[in-house]
């Protein structure tokens, strides 16, 4: 007996299911977020993931493999040249589904599934770096019990060059405090950056140095948060055909 | 076809239907806005979850 497809089955035959899936494949690389409904998202996420194995293989054979899915090729072109690269250390996992509120005409459960393409974040290195911030504040608190109760309510935790956010996560300066800081990542980003504007700010730096300098790393590598508004150039991409 | 014998009385159709009860549904506050917001979904008024933003998440009064 054949294995049942797992998960819901979606439209009116073998064919349109096929279709759908391969059209929202398509967007999914094209935009790298879409808004579906939760069963849609989760017959996405294996095909869509299998693709990426492919991409991140690279050559003429897996291309040819994922046309036969995708077939717009400027879209498959986006997928070995820029998401593949993205996704080289990452082993599996490759989007993220998040549920979000029913749907207002059907009360269908919807869902956002996105490509996950922020560098790897080990578990490892992030508690080696929990365990510095803890010892870094720890002396920062010795020294400050030393020194006179200064009236330093402006200053971050992180030193002179950080600043705790307004309430709404505002900076508290925006002529200078300009780079947020992410406590739960452990990132900065820097302004015109890929995620400044989806990043909530729990401190404030005034220059990238500063936020290196606290422990905080570039988000999605150094040379996207170099202070230029533009991406970070494709040097490791590669052609094949 | 089997079909029932008797017609069923108003009292017993009532009684069934007395324990058709809806079941309040799960929320907690949202840990960024400290709105209203079911769990393991994201924020319906400001779109946050797990530290991400999902603007289209987010619902208007009319829309919930």
């Amino acid at each position: 007996m054949p294995t049942p497809t797992k998960g819901p089955r979606v439209g009116g035959g073998p064919a349109h299911e096929r279709l759908i899936l391969a059209n929202l494949a398509t967007a999914l690389f094209e935009h790298d977020r879409i808004t579906t409904t939760e069963a849609k998202a989760k017959r996405l996420r294996p095909l869509a993931e299998r693709l990426v194995t492919f991409a991140k293989r690279g050559d003429l054979h897996a291309r040819r493999r994922v046309l036969t899915v995708v077939r717009d090729k400027g879209v498959v072109h986006r997928l070995f040249t820029e998401i593949a690269p993205d996704m080289a250390e990452r082993s599996g996992g490759y989007t993220r589904i998040t549920k979000i509120a029913p749907r207002k005409g059907d009360n269908a459960p919807m869902a956002v599934i996105e490509l996950v393409r922020e560098a790897v974040n080990a578990k490892p290195q992030r508690a080696v770096v929990a365990e510095a911030e803890g010892a870094t504040r720890r002396s920062a608190a010795d020294k400050a019990a030393e020194a006179a109760p200064a009236a330093e309510s402006a200053d971050g935790k992180y030193g002179a060059d950080s600043a705790a956010p307004l309430d709404g996560g505002a900076s508290p300066d925006p002529e200078k405090f300009v780079v947020k800081g992410n406590e739960d990542s452990m990132k900065y980003h820097v302004e015109g950056s890929r995620w400044f504007e989806s990043t909530v700010a729990e401190v404030w730096f005034t220059t990238p140095e500063a936020a290196a300098a606290a422990g905080f790393e570039p988000a999605g590598g150094a040379s996207a948060q170099t202070g230029a508004p533009e991406e970070a150039s494709d040097a490791s991409s590669e052609s094949d055909d | 076809m089997a079909v029932p014998k008797r017609k069923m009385s108003r009292s017993n159709t009532r009684s069934r239907r007395a324990n058709w009860k809806a079941t309040p549904v799960a929320v907690s506050n949202c840990p960024v806005c400290n709105e209203l917001k079911q769990p393991h979904l994201a924020c319906p008024s400001c779109g946050s979850y797990n530290g991400r933003q999902y603007p289209d998440a987010v619902r208007a009064e009319h829309q919930a």
